[in-house]
């Protein structure tokens, strides 16, 4: 083999391999991307039934309930709508009634949210931007007003 | 009065950064000698300035200083001494000042350390360095002055996050600066190159050491960085792909790539530019990871308040030095065409595969990364990239890698041999073979696939890396003298691909054999988990120095003999109003126990979250491994023989010059 075929064969061997890399990469990335919604996106009903994605929103005063063990359901809401959540598992610390979460998980055909990860940062006026955003609303129409869902008082400490 | 003597030396130190910039251009332009000379001693009155100013910064937070209004944000009276002196670095404002006073630091060593290189070229690499250093102290100035005044005074600070009251955090972030800002000193040795034009054998050799010295400090900053999240933030995992760990994995990998390609330069004279293209990226990446972290575009546990206009400047001065530094690239990387031929099948050959592998890896984080950003930035909409996709690719991109470690020992420069190659490996592989096969089925039981191909990969790598070694000494007539005959730089080399091989066994038994459970349990009552009885005696109240906490108590038995009691706690800290939860950890190098509080209920049960991790601390082990063996190759012989030869040599070529 010359010297030049030899090096034809390692491009090509290089190309292959960035090839096979670029198309694994892809084919991960499509299958997990999680969009990002609101409850008004999740109650509209366009995501799918059982597609990934992620739920922001502030946690409906007074409407978290425990089950069995640490199942439990709350519900997530924005200033139009609200979605219920089922989460089974240990709470972040920060959660709390009123406050913003995450959610990760996916819509199920009850139209119940199956939480799998529940995110709330370490910090009490911690607020995940996307929710932040979500609930400015539309600065032109000057809806949306979230009074309903302000912060309730934190006398949690450690009990 | 301390503040604004701080305030004060960062001022001076602008005013010197900028000098130590344009002087050594001017000097180099004009073949002056007396301003190349001046570039040393700016960057050595510019490191005193800062670490002058890095001092006042702790004398206020050691006294307390609520007049300054980082201090009283950062800090509170009962605030512990040691968290008092880490507290300066534990936001955005000190953290800057920390990465501004680190990059003195490298300049400060470089302008001591050069004198064996040719003046020219030190000269040139301590003003590229001061071009960051005015960029940085500007974006202090200007958005983050650390020394700000607040009226009124206020009573009380509002005290240190809680989550960072830890000895993790103390050694965490200024490790991890350490190595994200020592790539400047290789970013600054490839500018410089790209000016003088002259990049050969002995650029090389100046330039590893550095090179190695900044990887060990980012190696030990992000296994100190996994083990604190592991230990603190009571999410029982290692390591979570999230963007910021991203963020310092990325020039971790393009650095790795960096050196084996230095390698290459040094012996070989070959792949030039790519060293120097790499040396470019990998400090942009550094770079970016500094943005990502300060710009608060992230939502991350690492994310400070955020600020848009730090955000902005931080990606200018990103687009400013990264643009500049491959617009020169392109324009002279020409020159630096390699003479020679490059057989795949050598040690050169396998080095670039390395690269490839290794590059390939980056940029597949670096899509999962900035993609979502740069979606959410054009308003196309929010996602976020979840931890599958970063295994699915990079898992796999690391078989190949690991695949030619093995090889890389043994095959050797210009040409190797494939029936010499194979009688030398043949035995490592039969070896890691049989391992593959046994430990996860004597272990566990049962042979899972990851953990058989961790398993193999792990001792082909630990076995087939220490056959230079091993040949080494082999070839001398007694051990003690064949032990002494090995350089430092081999065995650094075998120690950190060993430590590669020992992490791998980690990653792949924690992810195959590993148990996660979360239970609520009311006091006495039991679960069981893997060959462990967990039972939950209760909770009870402790106090710390400045938190109140709920302690739990966990008795763990195998079979009937009793393994442990562990004591988790939930703390709170009414200075911020924050609970924190401190996990208890059992651990052995074969497995941890851990055990973390959830939340208390009105009937005295609580909500513990369990797992059993299986050889977790190899993945530590293996970075630490690592680490040491970064100290050992920057600090081979070599280095140090060859400064009389270099010195000489500029000595010479100077006179010629002259």
């Amino acid at each position: 083999m010359t010297k030049r075929n030899q090096r034809l064969l390692g491009v090509a061997a290089l190309l292959i391999g960035v090839g096979v890399a670029a198309t694994l990469g892809f084919t991960a990335f499509r299958k997990n991307m999680m969009y990002f919604y609101t409850p008004s996106d999740l109650a509209a009903g366009t995501v799918p039934v059982g597609a990934a994605a992620q739920l922001g929103g502030l946690v409906e005063a007074g409407s978290l309930t425990r089950g069995d063990g640490l199942k439990v359901e709350f519900r997530v809401a924005d200033c139009a709508k609200n979605i219920p959540v089922r989460y089974e598992g240990v709470l972040p610390d920060l959660f709390r009634e009123g406050q913003g979460v995450v959610a990760d998980g996916y819509m199920n055909d009850e139209h119940v949210f199956v939480a799998t990860r529940i995110l709330a940062k370490h910090d009490e006026n911690y607020m995940p931007p996307q929710v932040a955003d979500a609930l400015k609303g539309n600065p032109d129409t000057g809806k949306h007003s979230c009074m309903p869902f302000k912060a309730v008082d934190k006398t949690v400490a450690a009990s | 009065m301390i503040p604004e003597l701080g305030h004060f030396a960062l001022i001076l130190a602008l005013g010197i950064a900028f000098l130590q910039t344009v002087a050594p251009l001017l000097g180099y332009q004009r073949r002056d000698a007396k301003l190349l000379a001046f570039a040393g001693s700016a960057a050595q009155a510019q490191f005193f300035c800062i670490a002058f100013a890095y001092a006042c910064l702790t004398i206020s937070f050691i006294n307390t200083d609520f007049s300054v209004a980082y201090v009283a944000q950062n800090a509170h009276t009962d605030l512990p001494m040691v968290y008092r002196v880490s507290a300066v670095w534990g936001a955005h404002e000190g953290s800057l000042l920390l990465w501004m006073l680190m990059l003195s630091g490298w300049t400060f060593a470089v302008s001591v350390f050069n004198r064996r290189i040719p003046a020219e070229l030190s000269a040139l690499v301590i003003a590229v360095l001061g071009v960051i250093s005015t960029g940085l102290l500007l974006f202090m100035l200007l958005t983050s002055n650390p020394f700000d005044r607040l009226f009124p005074v206020p009573m009380q600070g509002r005290d240190l996050n809680p989550l960072l009251q830890d000895f993790g955090l103390a050694i965490h972030p200024p490790t991890l600066y350490m190595g994200y800002v020592g790539f400047s000193v290789a970013f600054a040795f490839a500018v410089a190159a790209l000016i003088t034009g002259k990049l050969d054998a002995a650029w090389a050799r100046w330039t590893r050491p550095w090179t190695t010295t900044a990887w060990i400090f980012l190696t030990l900053g992000i296994t100190l960085g996994s083990w604190w999240a592991y230990n603190e933030l009571g999410w029982g995992g290692w390591w979570f792909w999230d963007p910021v760990e991203n963020a310092s994995f990325m020039p971790w990998l393009a650095g790795t790539a960096l050196i084996h390609s230095l390698a290459v330069t040094e012996k070989r004279g070959l792949l030039k530019s790519w060293t120097v293209l790499l040396a470019i990226l990998t400090f942009s990446l550094s770079l970016l990871g500094t943005f990502l972290v300060r710009s608060g575009v992230l939502v991350s546990v690492h994310a400070f308040a955020s600020d848009p206009a730090r955000g902005l400047f931080i990606l200018i001065f990103m687009a400013v030095v990264t643009g500049s530094a491959l617009t020169l690239y392109a324009w002279r990387a020409p020159k630096l065409a390699t003479v020679g031929d490059l057989h795949l099948f050598s040690r050169e050959g396998l080095l670039l595969l390395n690269n490839v592998f290794l590059v390939v890896a980056c940029a597949a984080i670096l899509v999962g990364t900035l993609y979502p950003l740069v979606l959410d930035a054009l308003n196309l909409g929010k996602i976020s990239v979840g931890p599958p996709y970063f295994n699915a690719v990079f898992l796999p991109l690391m078989v190949p890698l690991f695949v030619l470690v093995g090889f890389g020992a043994v095959v050797p420069w210009k040409k190797g041999k494939a029936g010499e190659t194979w009688q030398r490996l043949k035995l490592p592989a039969l070896f890691a073979v049989a391992f593959a096969i046994v430990v996860p089925l004597a272990l566990h039981g049962q042979a899972a696939l990851l953990a058989v191909t961790g398993a193999l990969l792990g001792a082909w790598t630990i076995v087939a890396a220490s056959q230079d070694v091993w040949r080494r000494i082999r070839a001398k007539p007694s051990l003690v003298a064949g032990i002494a005959s090995v350089p430092r730089a081999t065995w650094g080399m075998t120690l950190a691909h060993a430590g590669l091989g020992i992490w791998a066994l980690g990653v792949a038994f924690v992810i195959s054999y590993g148990f996660e459970k979360d239970v609520r349990l009311a006091p006495n009552a039991t679960t069981e988990i893997g060959d462990f009885t967990f039972g939950f005696v209760g909770a009870q109240e402790a106090k710390g120095p400045n938190f109140t906490a709920q302690q739990g108590e966990v008795t763990i038995e195998r079979g009937d003999h009793s393994v442990t009691t562990l004591y988790p706690q939930k703390r709170f800290y009414p200075s911020q109003r924050n609970v924190m939860t401190e996990s208890a950890v059992d651990a052995t190098l074969l497995r941890d126990l851990y055990v973390s509080l959830g939340e208390g209920f009105a009937d005295g049960s609580w909500s513990l979250r369990i797992y059993v991790k299986p050889m977790i601390r190899l993945i530590w082990l293996g970075g630490v491994l690592m680490f040491f063996g970064g100290c050992l190759a920057a600090s081979d012989r070599r280095y140090r023989l060859a400064r009389a030869a270099d010195r000489k040599l500029a000595l010479d070529g100077g006179t010629q010059a002259a």
